[in-house]
């Protein structure tokens, strides 16, 4: 197991460096000539201008020394400044990244307890009315675009019911809690603050059902699927054959097997939910990353674009980790 | 006086399909007393699985069993709610199953899949239960039980996977163990174990077994009584060694004489009984006996009227008119086709091997991880004359197939040279080979893979002469495809049909016929019956010998079934871990054989009332290269000589073998 975890460890560092050499390949070589862009037309005439300007930035080093620059940026917490906010990155990505965190975990969390006892269902009374209403839900999920979907839920249980709240984390009169790590729910908690947990609470439940409903379809089916196709196993059979409870063998047998190939759905789902709730975010006014991303680019802020490039990508990275290594975990033919 | 432990009456078992009821099972009753055992045999789809699924009552959807009674211990099973058959079910009356690769749960450590049944059915305390497992699987024969009970299913060989199958079944003391095919997916040798084993658990915990196979010989190692299954009927019931020895059933006498026996001497004839046609269709059963349609002995009787199964002799019980108005079948197979055997020619050889190695570099585990290879073949030498057909035997992992993979060069080989009709072709480019590719083709084992399921049989056998422009498009070749298919036994208007319209048998048929469509001279046929029931598997024999005559084929035979090899084969080689350990002439071979190993594996075929070598272990891994000689980790003989490796010499006129001691175990008492 120890070997298992070095040896992906020492996988995913690999990928990472190879990371950031794509997002500063990318964000370096396409069409566009900084110096233009950040001097005046009398000033880039100067040829003694530009070249003081190209030295200051850099700009004049070879492309592989300007690489090792960036890297040794990195390694200081460095991504640069953004030009739209004019802060440090990082910062801005540390102060939106916790609301997109928070949202995608109950998202995510929501999608799997919601999508595998809908996948299990489905499977054990498969061809059932509770198989067609799985297929119906997951359907609905999958198929909802999320734009449509959120304006619905916000048109009938903000606009006409009025027992959801509005878009924010919060209350706009509410304070929030003393920020410890910027998730609304845990900071409450932590400050002892009843009254602010309730609220954060509550401004997430629209949000993060619109944003599960499609991953709540995938995972429902690949549930049910993997159900089905472990329910034909010989061990199945074998475990009724030893007179094992039904309930048993399902859970016992048949669960542990389907699980595997649910975990690396899982993964991947939830490394989307943190990278792609722009849509979500956009229309319940989320601060998250998703609208800072949909900023940043409408304002080609390329430090920005770069800073949450290499953010998503680690975070993929690291999600593809977790999954390789549960799967250590669960399936006692993988490693070790 | 006690109820007998399961007695089984009138029982009809049906699918529900959408073209009506199938009926698997029709009417089968026979009684299994505390203690004894009894045997199931028939081909695929007789009924016996299902027989056995509904006497769990476990049947999936869309069976259903329609009527009969079931009476275990005196209780009416099919009366029973499901909790009390829970109850049951892993405790008075248990199952194995056929496939031990897949039987077992591969997230799950033995341990826990051995005491659920005991925990669960209230039988023993966890603790309890640990220490009975770990006993249980010594019982079976696993080595460090309490080490290996820890062990995830994935680290078990698959012999090791049926003793822990076997012990689950024996998990709570049942008073029936009903065995479906319980060695199908074994080697020889460990099918030998495994039968031994269960011969043992029967005399000592006094637990009735019910064993099902397709194979006679298994069941007559370990029952004494058997009942032979045809279209969901069972056609006769009688002790095992009356049925082997005076069957009174003509399906009974066919799938008894299908079959070559190890221990009956070869005649000149050695065509094999085989019977024509395939099984009724169980959507419309034929209105008299079940078997008439097939049969070589029917009368006018038999098509009329449906025979019942009675008594023929003391004890014996047949479903037959025939043999009921007393008459006996003949003792051998029928009518003798062909004259002698074709003699090799004793010319140069058509393919000689020398030094042949093949080694499979793994790919990493990781990155880091050292890179490991299998030692596939590791130094062959062979040679076959033409016209001539060469057995290659071995358990799996013994490199057969490598073998034959690379003779035909679809592998190229890592050292050694293969001179096919004096061109070597060990090291030759694949357009050096292109053009002897026609002269050497192969017969795969799968006959449902090994044709494309998209092309027409047309197709695919016209693919091979259009690539080598040995026919032109067109009538031409629709000509060469009749032929083909005429001289396989089919019937050349069913060009245009696909492979799934054909039986396993007929497709055997299709691939030998794609081989044969390049006129070649030498067929190389890994495993070209195994898949196959044993009346399929005559008449494929019986169509090689044809060919081979007729057409002047050599053949590379390789099989597992030893009796069939020294039935079909002028010679044999006996392979282990990539090594030839004995080559000879079959019937010397057989005879007297001077390796120990060729000893051990005739010793494992099943024959009833033979004493037998039981070769413990399993071969080691292809992994790591043996020193010394590769056998003498198992052998009985081995001494300290042994741990060099002895050199493959000629002991008797073409009588090669790789020992130190070469028929010193023969005479150790083994008996030909």
């Amino acid at each position: 197991m120890l070997r298992t975890v070095v040896t992906r460890l020492a996988g995913a560092a690999i990928m990472a460096v190879l990371a950031t050499l794509v997002v500063f390949l990318i964000a370096n070589t396409v069409p566009g000539d900084p110096v233009l862009a950040q001097l005046g037309d009398i000033a880039a005439s100067n040829p003694a201008t530009v070249a003081e300007w190209r030295a200051k930035w850099g700009l004049d080093l070879p492309l592989w020394e300007r690489y090792l620059l960036f890297l040794r940026g990195l390694l200081q917490g460095d991504l640069g400044i953004s030009i739209a906010s004019q802060r440090p990155v990082l910062d801005d990505i540390a102060q939106y990244a916790p609301a997109t965190v928070e949202l995608a975990t109950i998202a995510f969390l929501l999608a799997l307890g919601t999508g595998i006892p809908l996948g299990i269902a489905a499977a054990v009374w498969h061809d059932s009315w509770v198989d067609a209403a799985a297929r119906v839900i997951s359907l609905i999920g999958v198929s909802s675009p999320t734009f449509w979907l959120a304006f619905v839920m916000l048109a009938i249980f903000y606009g006409g019911l009025q027992i959801a709240p509005g878009p924010g984390r919060l209350d706009p009169i509410a304070f929030p809690p003393d920020e410890v790590t910027g998730l609304f729910l845990i900071d409450s908690l932590l400050a002892g603050d009843r009254e602010a947990f309730h609220d954060a609470a509550a401004h997430l439940v629209l949000p993060s059902i619109v944003l599960a409903a499609a991953t709540i379809g995938l995972i429902t089916r690949t549930t049910r699927a993997a159900m089905l196709e472990a329910m034909g196993q010989d061990y199945v059979r074998v475990s009724r054959a030893k007179g094992m409870r039904e309930s048993y063998t399902i859970l016992r047998h048949v669960l542990p097997n389907a699980l595997i190939p649910v975990v690396t759905l899982g993964g991947l789902a939830y490394a989307n939910l943190l990278a792609g709730a722009v849509m979500t975010e956009t229309v319940f006014s989320w601060p998250g990353l998703g609208r800072y991303t949909f900023r940043s680019a409408a304002a080609l802020d390329f430090p920005a674009i770069m800073g949450i490039t290499l953010v998503v990508s680690i975070t993929y990275l690291l999600v593809n980790l977790l999954v390789d290594l549960s799967y250590a975990m669960l399936d006692p033919r993988v490693g070790r | 006086m006690k109820p007998p432990t399961l007695e089984v009456e009138g029982l009809r078992t049906v699918f529900l399909t959408d073209a009506g009821p199938v009926r698997a099972v029709d009417g089968v009753s026979f009684t299994v007393d505390a203690g004894e055992t009894l045997g199931i045999v028939g081909e695929s789809g007789s009924g016996k699985s299902v027989t056995a699924l509904s006497l769990m009552r476990l049947l999936e959807e869309p069976a259903r069993i329609v009527g009969g009674s079931m009476r275990f211990q005196g209780r009416d099973l099919l009366a029973m709610r499901p909790d009390e058959l829970r109850a049951l079910r892993g405790d008075r009356m248990a199952m194995v199953f056929q496939d031990p690769m897949t039987g077992l749960n591969p997230v799950i450590r033995i341990l826990r899949q051995l005491t659920e049944p005991m925990v669960g059915h209230g039988r023993f305390a966890p603790s309890e239960a640990r220490r009975r497992a770990i006993g249980l699987l010594g019982r079976m024969g696993i080595a460090s039980p309490e080490r290996n009970v820890s062990r995830f299913p994935h680290e078990f060989s698959g012999g090791m996977r049926q003793r822990v199958m076997l012990a689950m079944g024996f998990a709570n003391d049942p008073a029936l163990l009903i065995a479906d095919e319980p060695t199908t997916a074994l080697d020889v040798t460990i099918q030998a174990q495994i039968l031994d084993l269960l011969r043992q658990l029967n005399a000592e915990f006094g637990t009735a077994i019910l064993l099902i196979s397709h194979d006679l010989g298994v069941i007559g190692s370990v029952c004494r009584r058997v009942a032979v299954m045809y279209a969901g009927e069972v056609v006769e019931e009688a002790p095992t060694a009356a049925v082997l020895e005076d069957p009174r059933h003509p399906y009974a006498w066919a799938l008894v004489n299908a079959v070559p026996r190890i221990d009956q001497p070869l005649g000149e004839d050695r065509r094999l009984v085989s019977i024509e046609g395939a099984p009724p269709d169980a959507l419309a059963l034929p209105p008299g006996c079940r078997f008439a349609p097939r049969c070589p002995f029917k009368v006018e009787r038999c098509e009329r009227e449906h025979p019942p199964l009675a008594e023929v002799a003391p004890g014996r019980l047949a479903r037959c008119w025939v043999t009921q108005a007393g008459q006996l079948l003949p003792r051998t197979g029928g009518a003798g086709l062909g004259g002698a055997r074709a003699v090799p020619s004793a010319g140069a050889p058509l393919l000689t091997v020398r030094g042949l190695v093949k080694h499979f570099p793994l790919p990493r585990e990781s990155l880091f991880a050292p890179r490991r290879v299998v030692h596939a073949v590791n130094g062959i030498d062979l040679d076959l004359a033409r016209g001539e057909t060469l057995g290659i035997v071995g358990e799996s992992g013994c490199g057969k197939s490598t073998l034959a993979r690379l003779v035909t060069r679809i592998h190229a080989p890592t050292a050694g040279s293969i001179v096919f009709d004096g061109q070597e072709i060990a090291t030759a480019s694949a357009a050096a080979i292109r053009p002897l590719r026609r002269r050497m083709q192969m017969v795969f084992q799968d006959p449902y893979a090994s044709l494309n399921p998209r092309m027409t049989i047309g197709e695919t056998l016209a693919e091979p002469l259009v690539a080598h422009g040995l026919a032109q498009r067109g009538a031409e070749v629709r000509d060469r495809v009749s032929g083909l298919l005429a001289t396989v036994g089919l019937n050349p208007a069913w060009v245009s049909r696909f492979p799934h319209e054909f039986s396993g048998g007929q497709r055997q048929r299709i691939s030998i016929a794609r081989a044969l469509a390049l006129e070649p001279e030498l067929v190389v046929a890994d495993e070209p019956i195994s898949a196959l029931d044993v009346n399929i598997q005559a008449q494929i024999l019986n169509l090689m010998l044809d060919l081979q005559q007729r057409l002047g084929l050599t053949y590379l035979f390789i099989a597992h079934d030893l009796a069939v090899v020294r039935h079909l084969c002028d010679r044999v080689a006996v392979l282990y871990l990539g090594q030839v350990m004995e080559s000879a002439p079959a019937e010397a071979l057989f005879a007297r054989p001077l390796h120990p190993y060729t000893g051990v594996l005739i010793s494992a075929v099943p024959v009833p009332g033979r004493a037998r070598v039981v070769l413990e272990g399993e071969p080691p891994s292809t992994l790591i290269r043996p020193t010394g000689c590769p056998f003498r980790g198992r052998c009985p003989i081995a001494r300290p000589l042994c741990e060099t490796p002895p050199p493959l010499a000629e002991h008797a006129p073409g009588r090669w073998a790789a020992c130190h001691f070469p028929g010193e175990f023969a005479h150790a008492g083994l008996g030909a």
